[in-house]
């Protein structure tokens, strides 16, 4: 479904050049849910945003569904396989237009047609009722506008999706129910996903596969069996695992 | 680890805020006693954690409204002190330790400045005694090189950083209660750590009080002593923090299964059912 070979990201020009990512690859396989954990700035986002087209300065071949992708121009098929999510539902989303709006706008853009059936459907799979339909952004909760922003991404039905720390702004329980809804859509969908986050647990239960980045690269790739067990093959890996099991008080 | 005679003493406190439809309390009626310990304070957002932080500190703006049957530190009443004398206490007894040090620092001002600033305020220390004393607390939240850092700007340090050059500012006058707001949020686990390490030994070598503030259940469970749940602006449950797991209020169960765990995989995660009485019903105290 996507495959990913040596990915460079950089930013700026020499002698400020940050090289975000560095010689990434990694595949993920059709239906397949895939996480990408690391530390703030170890470049999890970053490949993302280079698959969308949203960062333009990447090196590599990366391929979409058997399409070969460059630049940051995208063609429609792969708006139409491709859809992100992303971290803040409160930035994500137009202040000033209501549910109806952002969800039939996107929907013309992909050229579909019975708008008005589609977003009831939309709102129903996602767990919204006709209720909020007209409402604005601010009429909504954390957790109500993340399932727009979910709506709004599969609108296109695409075949991956994107995630970026979709949850890492909500409230525990209202995190259960969008990761309980998102392992929903997949199961009832075939959606492959690949999921950044920077907790491990989140991974762990949403995610077949995972890979741990750290300063750009790619440090190695997991199944989650071997997470759970704490059966890394680095000692980045294993150091990270230990953090995000919790605080041990240290006896010094 | 709690000494006898309490740090600060709350009983019955209220944050009000007039709006159009009538007064919105944030916190309604919390009563709690701090120790010589760290007490963590867990809930949601909108549960009056960070509200009840505030009106200790007395940083509540009008037209908020506070009140209390009693709120004290070592016995003198601090409830709606008049901002002058306030402030003798804010910072010099009782510091606050916010989530993200990108917004508590000023940008345009060297960092080394900001604590002597800080320290001088309250001390009538020397600007050479003050600059000392600053280097010293930056080596004590383990700052390798506290004289580069003294003079570099807050852009110029990383987010963990930044945090612990906050633990700095507020410890330089030796406060005896620090409130932190969920102080480690916006740092990644391993930074997390050595941030905790940092108000934990001054928990235990200055016998400081700590007021733990978080959303973070299992970090709370494993760092502070005593646990209090908030729900609603108020305290439905208070326990030891070793025995959470057997917390007996169905919120804070509900808020301990809705998390996905590494060590216990579940197929689907538990969503937490929220029920109207629990903003009024009886508050659990001690585990099962």
């Amino acid at each position: 479904m996507l495959d990913v070979r040596n990915l460079n990201v950089w930013f700026g020009h020499p002698p400020e050049r940050v090289d975000a990512v560095r010689e990434v690859s990694f595949q993920v396989a059709e239906g397949e849910s895939f996480g990408l954990v690391g530390e703030s700035g170890s470049g999890k986002s970053t490949i993302l945003r280079a698959i969308t087209g949203l960062v333009d300065t990447w090196s590599g071949q990366v391929s979409v569904a058997g399409e070969t992708i460059a630049g940051s121009r995208r063609s429609r098929a792969f708006h139409k396989t491709v859809q992100m999510v992303f971290q803040d539902p409160y930035a994500s989303l137009h202040p000033r237009h209501s549910i109806d709006r952002v969800l039939s706008e996107t929907l013309r853009l992909q050229g579909m047609d019975g708008i008005d059936g589609r977003i009831t459907r939309l709102l129903d799979s996602v767990g919204l009722g006709k209720g909020f339909r007209f409402r604005y952004p601010h009429q909504l909760s954390g957790g109500q506008r993340q399932r727009v922003a979910i709506a709004r991404a599969l609108a296109a039905e695409p075949r991956l999706l994107l995630l970026d720390e979709p949850t890492s702004a909500l409230d525990v329980s209202v995190q259960a129910e969008i990761l309980n809804l998102l392992a929903d859509l997949r199961r009832e969908h075939g959606l492959t996903y690949v999921m950044v986050s920077h907790d491990l647990s989140v991974v762990g239960h949403m995610c077949d596969r995972l890979a741990v980045m750290r300063g750009g690269e790619l440090v190695e790739v997991m199944g989650v069996a071997d997470l759970r067990a704490g059966n890394a093959a680095s000692d980045y890996a294993r150091s990270l695992i230990a953090a995000s099991l919790g605080y041990v008080r240290d006896s010094a | 680890m709690t000494t006898d005679a309490p740090l600060i003493s709350v009983r019955d406190l209220r944050v009000s805020f007039p709006t159009r439809s009538g007064t919105f309390e944030a916190v309604r009626g919390v009563s709690f006693d701090l120790g010589r310990e760290r007490l963590g304070v867990v809930g949601e957002s909108g549960s009056g954690k960070s509200m009840t932080g505030r009106a200790i500190l007395g940083l509540v703006r009008p037209p908020g409204k506070v009140t209390a049957a009693s709120m004290t530190l070592d016995g003198q009443s601090i409830l709606n002190l008049p901002q002058r004398r306030m402030r003798k206490i804010r910072g010099q007894r009782i510091s606050m330790v916010m989530q993200d040090p990108k917004f508590s620092l000023n940008p345009v001002m060297p960092i080394g400045r900001q604590i002597v600033e800080a320290y001088r305020q309250g001390s009538n220390a020397s600007r050479a005694d003050a600059r000392a004393k600053a280097l010293e607390m930056l080596a004590a939240v383990q700052i390798r090189d506290p004289e580069r850092v003294f003079d570099a700007y807050p852009h110029e340090v990383s987010g963990g950083m930044g945090q612990r050059i906050m633990i700095a500012m507020m410890l330089a006058p030796d406060p005896e209660v620090l409130i932190a707001d969920e102080p480690t949020s916006a740092l990644d686990v391993s930074v997390r750590t050595e941030v905790l390490n940092i108000m934990d030994r001054l928990v235990r070598d200055r016998g400081m009080g700590l007021i733990f503030i978080s959303h973070d259940l299992n970090l709370v469970s494993q760092f502070c002593d005593r646990v209090l749940i908030m729900y609603a602006g108020r305290i439905v449950e208070q326990l030891d923090a070793r025995d959470l797991h057997k917390a007996r209020h169905p919120y804070t169960q509900g808020l301990l299964n809705s998390l996905p765990r590494l060590d216990h995989p579940v197929e689907r995660l538990a969503v937490l059912q929220r029920q109207e009485s629990w903003r009024d019903g009886q508050t659990f105290e001690g585990g099962a």
